[in-house]
């Protein structure tokens, strides 16, 4: 029997099967499903306040984490206990708000130059590079091994062919005769594509600016933040970093350490509360403060996950409202990411129209070349690239360099 | 949805359909589509020349059987070949005979790790062991609080203490004996497999506890990447196995096959989820089709051809077809469908279902409903379903012991669905393709290609 044959029917049953499915699911789950004419049950706009305050505060007022018996060996300054400072909580706050001493302004970043951290990983891509450059002409040969390394650096089979057949036609129609002209050729083409875009990150004056990071599971969302804290403090911004991660174990926690780390602001709300309300309340508290920017985390998800989408449009939705100003959605994307980085930066910018891409851990072999497929299919610019864990590992994205570390 | 690479297969096909023979140019053009459709998978590059080149092999001159079409016999050769990379023997865990049994995780930041050590912990006391988780990433900020919130999810206990991970591992050992935990889970930092440093801190944390098992965790996600960190890894610490993260979203999950192909250990455990139940042993096939992308359609095949009526199902195409696909021939489909096993099992052998679907737990009875639901409508509703209005409605409801919501439900679903056919424009397709179907399919040999 024909397969499509097959496969259709079986769907087709299956949807009676979703039927079922909806029918029990919303028996059990009101909420779940609306009726398909009203509009879909979104909880309000306005981040829901917690009734019960007084409790929801009190247990988290003395951020001692009761379960380590040692503190965390984090690269803290000597005194870490000192500079925690929770503010008291004024009024009927849900959020905790953890305000640093106004420790020493932190030390402007030395900045890993692109190609001293990339170096080291190169020399994979290099080897066939250096293969193609040793060669007198332009045979199959030349043109396999370039396919090869755009391949092996994730940059995908539709874009390599399509980058591929245009280098081609300029090898017609430019008379392009050695391998490193073609090289050259294809790094000139791949620098364009990339420098097309819009790379800065946005700062609007008068209010305080939020910036949004989203992405799926452990790319690097926290650590991003944390590193972007230090950079703009170092370019004398006040920053208030929201933990909207209020799910992960220990997510807020984590982001915390970092906020002690650069001297930066936190607020963070209960375990398992409305991330909505705690970018609410870290907007508010920069308004109130005068902050420049709000940087809020938000939990990993995968982009298939309907309703952890729904969340996050949600927290957009807040993010834009007044006192603050949505600037920047940054996708964070795993250099060490597959042909998936295409799927997850269309459902993320469809969910949350993402401004801009964070490239991190290009410090290790991977080669990020799915940002060209993501360039190439959305338009979307790369901003930031993350080169390690350490604070000051982050530099503006540089196509140029970006593209001679891929060929160098 | 359909995007599969059988779709694809059938395209090639077509062209030589009624020949029954596979020329050299059918040949070549199917193992284009297998590379592409593996690179597109993530498979490493270098693991997808070696396997189209198997595949090649086994292709000329198989036999084809009569039951299947040429392109689902290369699909079932595919399938075969990557079933055999990626499964080979199975891991079974064995306990040590002087306890604790260690258990060592490592891999790339973010992969998993800790989440991954929580759920083994839960997965040991489940059987029956007890089970200490150790915490020894003592670099990344909150990674021991993370693990302490973990295991006291799984109600298993953390060890960790401050200094050096070398340290926490040796420490732990004495701790396990004091507190007679049987099982070690040792969490480790995130770390690149060019680190030299810290590549050699997690060989002297191995050292420290020379575990019975060390896996590499990598997540589903992984590009290229995978096989030189998997390479890096099992030179360092001679991996046991793989556990395989993040199969939960859509990532096909190449990676599987590439780091199976490079470290030849097999694939333990695979994660699907944050929660700490999402979590078990490694099915195979199930990977190699999504590799594949393309459900478990082979198991599928086979249970159709067993059950289904093929009469029935082109009598249903054909309806399609014309756009006079009623409910009764819906209640009829859904027949044959509950013949082919438990709904739940089939939809996970599906390709391209949406993850709410797959992810809803599945009751049969509620597909009874369904179908109580159309026995309860005439003859004449079931073919005109506008027809209904609101007293048809109570009345159906009310005979087949549901509420009028649901036949709204039902009815709204039923429109979609042949609003869905009409616009893909697969009724035509399919009652193109029965037709054909009727003329008869030979088996037929492929024809090695001349080289
Ligand atoms: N080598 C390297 N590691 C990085 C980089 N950025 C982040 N990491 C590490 O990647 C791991 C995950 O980073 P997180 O910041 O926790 O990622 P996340 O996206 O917030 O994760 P979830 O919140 O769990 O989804 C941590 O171990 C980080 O130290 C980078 O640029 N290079
Ligand atoms: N969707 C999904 N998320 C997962 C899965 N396994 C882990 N995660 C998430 O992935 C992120 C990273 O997981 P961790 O366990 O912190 O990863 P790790 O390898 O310990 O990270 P580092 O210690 O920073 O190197 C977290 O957000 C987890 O909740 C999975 O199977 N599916
Ligand atoms: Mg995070
Ligand atoms: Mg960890």
């Amino acid at each position: 029997m024909e397969l499509a044959l097959i496969l259709i029917l079986v769907g087709l049953a299956l949807l009676g099967t979703a039927t079922a499915v909806a029918i029990s699911l919303r028996r059990r789950r009101p909420e779940l499903e609306a009726p398909p004419e009203a509009p879909p049950q979104l909880p309000p706009e306005a981040p829901p306040r917690p009734v019960a305050l007084e409790e929801e505060v009190a247990p988290d007022v003395e951020p001692e984490p009761v379960a380590a018996p040692e503190p965390l060996p984090v690269d803290l300054e000597p005194e870490p206990v000192e500079v925690v400072e929770p503010e008291p909580v004024e009024g009927p706050e849900p959020v905790e708000v953890v305000e640093p001493e106004p420790v020493e302004a932190p030390p402007a970043p030395v900045r890993p130059r692109f190609r001293d951290r990339l170096g080291k990983a190169r020399s994979l891509l290099a080897g066939y590079v250096g293969s193609i450059l040793s060669r007198s002409s332009i045979d199959e040969e030349t043109w396999d091994e370039l396919e090869e390394a755009l391949i092996r650096a994730d940059v995908g089979v539709g874009l390599t062919s399509k980058l591929l057949d245009g280098l081609r036609d300029r090898v017609k129609s430019e008379g392009i005769k050695t391998p490193p002209e073609l090289v050259n050729a294809l790094k000139e083409d791949l620098t364009k594509r990339l420098a097309q875009t819009d790379e800065g990150l946005h700062h609007e004056a008068g209010a305080p600016n939020v910036w949004l990071f989203v992405g799926v599971n452990g790319v690097g969302k926290t650590t991003t933040i944390g590193k972007v804290a230090l950079r703009e403090a170092a370019a004398g911004r006040s920053v208030v970093m929201a933990a909207g991660d209020t799910f992960r174990a220990a997510a807020a926690e984590q982001l915390g350490l970092w906020a002690e780390r650069v001297g930066a602001d936190l607020v963070r709300g209960n375990e398992g509360g409305d991330p909505g309300s705690v970018v609410f309340d870290a907007v508010e508290r920069a308004a109130a403060r005068g902050a420049d920017l709000v940087l809020a985390d938000t939990a990993g998800r995968l982009h298939t996950k309907v309703n952890l989408m729904e969340e996050l449009k949600k927290v957009r939705r807040v993010a834009e409202r007044p006192p603050g100003r949505l600037t920047e959605v940054l996708l964070v994307i795993d250099a060490t990411t597959g042909q998936n980085g295409l799927v997850q930066a269309r459902q993320f910018a469809e969910a949350v129209s993402v401004t801009g891409v964070v490239l991190t851990k290009l410090d290790g072999t991977a080669k990020g070349g799915i940002v060209l497929a993501i360039e190439d299919d959305m338009g979307l610019p790369v901003k930031l690239v993350g080169l390690g864990e350490s604070p000051e590992d982050l530099v503006d994205f540089d196509p140029e360099e970006f593209v001679d570390a891929l060929f160098s | 949805m359909f995007e599969s690479l059988s779709d694809r297969f059938e395209g090639i096909f077509t062209r030589m359909r009624g020949r029954g023979r596979l020329g050299e140019t059918e040949v070549d053009g199917v193992l284009r589509e297998i590379r592409v459709a593996l690179l597109e998978a993530d498979v490493n590059f270098l693991v997808v020349k070696g396997m189209v080149a198997r595949i090649k092999e086994r292709c000329v001159g198989a036999d084809l059987s009569k039951s299947l079409s040429p392109a689902q016999q290369v699909i079932k050769i595919v399938n075969e070949e990557l079933t055999g990379v990626l499964g080979g023997e199975a891991l079974k865990i064995t306990y040590a005979s002087r306890p604790p049994t260690v258990v060592l995780l490592a891999g790339l930041q973010g992969s998993g790790k800790t989440t991954t050590a929580a759920k083994l912990g839960r997965w040991f006391k489940q059987q029956g062991r007890n089970p200490l988780l150790v915490g020894a990433d003592l670099q990344r900020p909150a990674a021991v609080e993370q693990l302490r919130v973990l295991g006291a999810q799984a109600g298993v206990p953390v060890f960790s203490a401050g200094g050096d991970p070398v340290e926490v591992a040796a420490q732990s050992l004495a701790e396990a004996q004091r507190l007679g935990r049987d099982v070690l889970v040792v969490d480790t930092a995130g770390r690149l497999s060019i680190d030299a440093e810290l590549m050699d801190e997690v060989r002297r944390v191995s050292e420290k506890v020379t575990p019975k098992y060390t896996f590499l965790v990598i997540d589903a996600m992984t590009g290229q990447d995978a096989v030189n960190t998997a390479e890096a890894f099992h030179a360092t610490l001679e991996l046991d196995g793989v556990i395989l993260t993040k199969l939960d979203g859509d990532a096909r999950g190449g990676a599987a096959l590439s780091v199976k192909e490079v470290v030849g250990r097999p694939i333990a455990f695979a994660s699907t989820g944050e929660k700490l139940a999402d979590f078990d042993v490694f099915h195979p096939e199930r990977m190699a089709s999504r590799i594949l992308g393309m459900g478990d359609v082979l198991t599928l095949i086979e249970k159709a051809e067993q059950t289904y009526d093929q009469a029935e199902a082109e009598k249903a195409a054909t309806a399609l077809a014309e756009g006079r696909f009623t409910l009764e021939d819906f209640l009829e489909q859904m027949q044959q469908i509950k013949k082919m096993g438990p709904i739940s099992n089939l939809v996970g052998m599906l390709p391209g279902l949406p993850k709410e679907i797959k992810q809803a737990e599945i009751d049969d009875r509620e597909l009874g409903k369904v179908e109580a639901l159309i026995r309860s409508m005439t003859p004449a509703e079931r073919v005109d379903p506008a027809i209904i209005n609101g007293s048809r409605r109570a009345r159906i409801a009310n005979g087949s012991g549901t509420t009028t919501s649901d036949v709204n439900m039902l009815l709204k679903q039923f429109k979609e669905v042949q609003h869905m056919m009409g616009q893909a424009g697969l009724g035509g397709a399919l009652a193109r393709k029965a037709k054909k179907n009727k003329k008869g399919k030979k088996g037929g040999r492929f024809t090695p290609p001349s080289n």
